[in-house]
This record gives C-alpha cells, structure tokens and sequence, in this order.
C-alpha cells in the first residue's frame, strides 16, 4: 500500500478547532475556517517558540514545587512540614502503599516524563528527524492524555485544608510548593497543547 | 468543501472517511492516531445524559463531600469551602484553579453542551452554536473532576488514622459525575457540525 496523501501536498489544511477540511490559503495569507471561523494556519502559530518556552517556564517553578513543603500539619502544638516526596513516604508508611504508588506516579512520574517526552519531541521536531516517528506521535498522545492528572496533590491539599480546622488539636495549612506545584501543571499542559504534533512528520522531503 | 475526506491532526494525512460499524474505530494510517468512531449514543441520548449530569452537578456542590469528626467536633467541606479556604489560607492561584477546572469549566461545559445538543435536536443552528461549539473545542482539556474525585479518596486514607471519616452524598454526587463526564468525554461533538445545518439565509 503506497502512503496517503498528505494534507500540504494536496493543497488542503485540517482545522483545528472543528475538524473542517478547507482548501489552503496561500502561503502568507491567513483565511478563517468557513464552519467555525477559527484561524486557519497549516502549523500552529509559533508552535515550538512556545512549547519551548511553557516547558521551560514549568521546569523553573518544578524545582521550589519539590523542594519547598506544600502542606504544614499542626497537631496538639507539633508542626510538622510535607514536602510532596514526604507526603508520598508517609502515605506509603502509615496510610496505603497502593495509592502511595498512585500519588507517586501523578506527582513526580508524570511531570518527569512530561518534561523528557516534551523536550525530545521538540529536539527532533527541530531536526525534522525521521527518528522513531510513531513511537514520538503514541507518546505526544500519551503525555497530552495523562497531563492534568498531577493536580491530585494540589486538590489533596485542598481538601484536607477545608477539613482539618480542629484549632489547636489540629490544623493544615497550604505552604508555597503547592502553588509552584500547581503552576507546573498549567504551564506543562500549555506546553503540550501549544506542540503541533503535525512537526513529528515534517521531515525535510516534504517541508511545507 | 468535502465532507467525504478528513485530515488526521496529529499528522495532516488525508484520509476517505468511509461509514463505521458497530464498535469500530478508524485509525490513521500514518501515525495510529484516532480519526472516528462509531457513535452508539444518538442526540437524544446525549441530551438525557447532560440533563442527568446537570441534576447531579447540583448534589455533588450543595450537599458536602466529607465529614471529619475528633472529640465530638465535626468539620464538613463542600467544594466551595475547600475553593473559600485556599483563597483565605494564602493560596489564592490554587483557589482560582480549583475554581476554574473543578467548577466554572465544567459548569459552562455542561451548559454549551446543552445549548448545541438542543439546536441539533432541531438539525438547525440558532444563535451561538458556532462560538459555543468553538469554546467546547477550548474548554475540554480544562475539567478535573475526576482528578478531584481521586484526590478525595487520598485526602480520606491519609486522615483515617488521626479522625472519624464519614463520606457524605456530596461525593457521591461527584463520583457519578466522574462517570458521565467519562462517557461524553469518549463522544466527538464534531459530528453536530453536521447534524445541525446552517440556517438557510
């Protein structure tokens, strides 16, 4: 079976809001989907400019949302400071190692994975490499798909700063890192919805 | 403009879209990416479902979520008092983000759905359908309630030891929304671009 046309040699261009196939515009006029009126552009605009820019912007705040504690914990008087990695430990210790495993994965598996998938996405992008094209277009979906999950750690404590307010016998309070936690998590969704996943196959033959 | 051919976005190959079965899920030749699947819920059903996700919004914030007992004190959240308490605790970004993915979107969401499922009921487009298809397109990737739902069931572990846990309907609530917005997560709304036509001028 001889590969599929590609949209660019056809002279067409996918929406990217609704889908629509159009008839592309010339090479530097810009014309708006007829069905939605979304801009439409053969590449996202500037795409690995601001990839680049959210991953970068989200591995600065990563370092103070794992270093600084994202939780204090007073009881009868005893503070005690969590960091993420802590509060993982603990829930491991004392709570359930399964959902340790869960915490750990949303909370420190995910963004390390977002970081190296993004960053090696954005390299051979750059390269327009041939390198394991499918593998990088099944990851680029992966890390889109699992992204948000990260936020659990910012909603645990939330949850539990709304729940523990017993005065002196016992409080939590929200620390720093889970703002600079919660950041992260913004900023490396942007970053992955700013990636036109369509530069994975832009190699050199057919550049548009 | 065709509508008998589609270009996958995560590659721009073109493909011919060809009828599907029951079950069946057209996958991009080039990058394995999804390009369509057969839909078994119609847009009735689809309505049903957003009406039902609507009613059980309204459980899962007005009744609390959790309740904490210790020495006969009790403390009970609902979703805005856990919003109220980041704000007020010096964590307002984390208050205007949990507001915002766990409320407001998917609030919205649930309306803008209502709003293009209702319109393509009639199969004509009437005032907003195209910026409310628009914003449904933007607002997707921005709900969490299901990641809230999670984070419940670990906030409750991680206290069971030092208090009395009890759950509350709230969370209930929250874990069927968890599921119905699971299901009209899986739909591709673009098909209601078609359903509905444009307004003869």
């Amino acid at each position: 079976m001889s590969a599929p046309p590609r949209a660019v040699e056809l002279g067409l261009v996918g929406c990217t809001v609704c889908g629509q196939v159009c008839r592309a515009p010339g090479p530097l006029a810009q014309a708006a989907c007829p069905r939605c009126g979304a801009v439409l552009r053969r590449r996202k605009a500037g795409s690995l400019a601001r990839s680049w820019a959210f991953l970068i912007a989200a591995f600065i705040f990563y370092i103070p949302a794992n270093l600084l504690p994202i939780m204090r914990t007073v009881s009868l008087g005893d503070v005690d400071d969590n960091t993420i990695l802590s509060g993982v430990v603990e829930l491991w210790v004392k709570g359930s190692p399964d959902l340790a495993v869960i915490v750990f994965a949303a909370s420190i598996m995910v963004p390390m994975l977002k970081f190296v998938v993004l960053a090696t996405l954005l390299v051979c992008a750059q390269r327009r490499s041939r390198w394991a094209q499918v593998q990088r277009a099944r990851l680029y979906r992966l890390v889109d798909l699992i992204g948000y999950w990260s936020m659990l750690d910012v909603f645990v404590v939330s949850l539990l700063t709304a729940l523990v307010r017993f005065g002196f016998f016992s409080e939590v309070e929200p620390l720093p890192g889970v703002i600079y936690f919660g950041l992260t998590v913004i900023l490396t969704m942007l970053a992955s919805m700013s990636f036109d996943p369509r530069l994975t196959w832009d190699t050199d033959k057919d550049a548009p | 403009m065709d509508t008998s051919l589609q270009i996958c976005e995560d590659c721009d190959t073109v493909h011919r879209r060809r009828p599907l079965s029951r079950g069946e899920v057209a996958r991009c030749a080039c990058c394995g990416a999804e390009l369509d699947r057969h839909h078994g819920l119609g847009v009735n059903e689809l309505l049903a479902l957003v009406l039902t996700s609507g009613i059980v919004f309204v459980v899962a914030n007005v009744w609390p979520i959790v309740t904490l007992g210790l020495n006969g004190q009790h403390v009970s959240a609902r979703l805005w008092g856990v919003i109220l308490a980041m704000w007020e605790r010096g964590a307002p970004i984390v208050a205007v983000i949990a507001a915002a993915t766990l409320f407001f979107f998917p609030a919205l969401r649930m309306l803008l759905l209502g709003l293009v499922l209702v319109q393509a009921r009639r199969g004509r487009r009437g005032a907003g359908f195209r910026p409310a298809m628009v914003a449904l397109h933007y607002l997707r990737p921005w709900t969490m309630n299901e990641v809230f739902v999670l984070g419940t069931l670990v906030a409750i572990v991680k206290v069971r030891a030092y208090f009395e846990v009890a759950t509350d309907p709230g969370l209930y609530g929250y874990v069927a929304l968890m599921m119905l917005i699971t299901v009209f997560s899986g739909v591709d709304l673009r098909r209601l671009w078609e359903l509905a036509r444009e307004p003869a001028a």
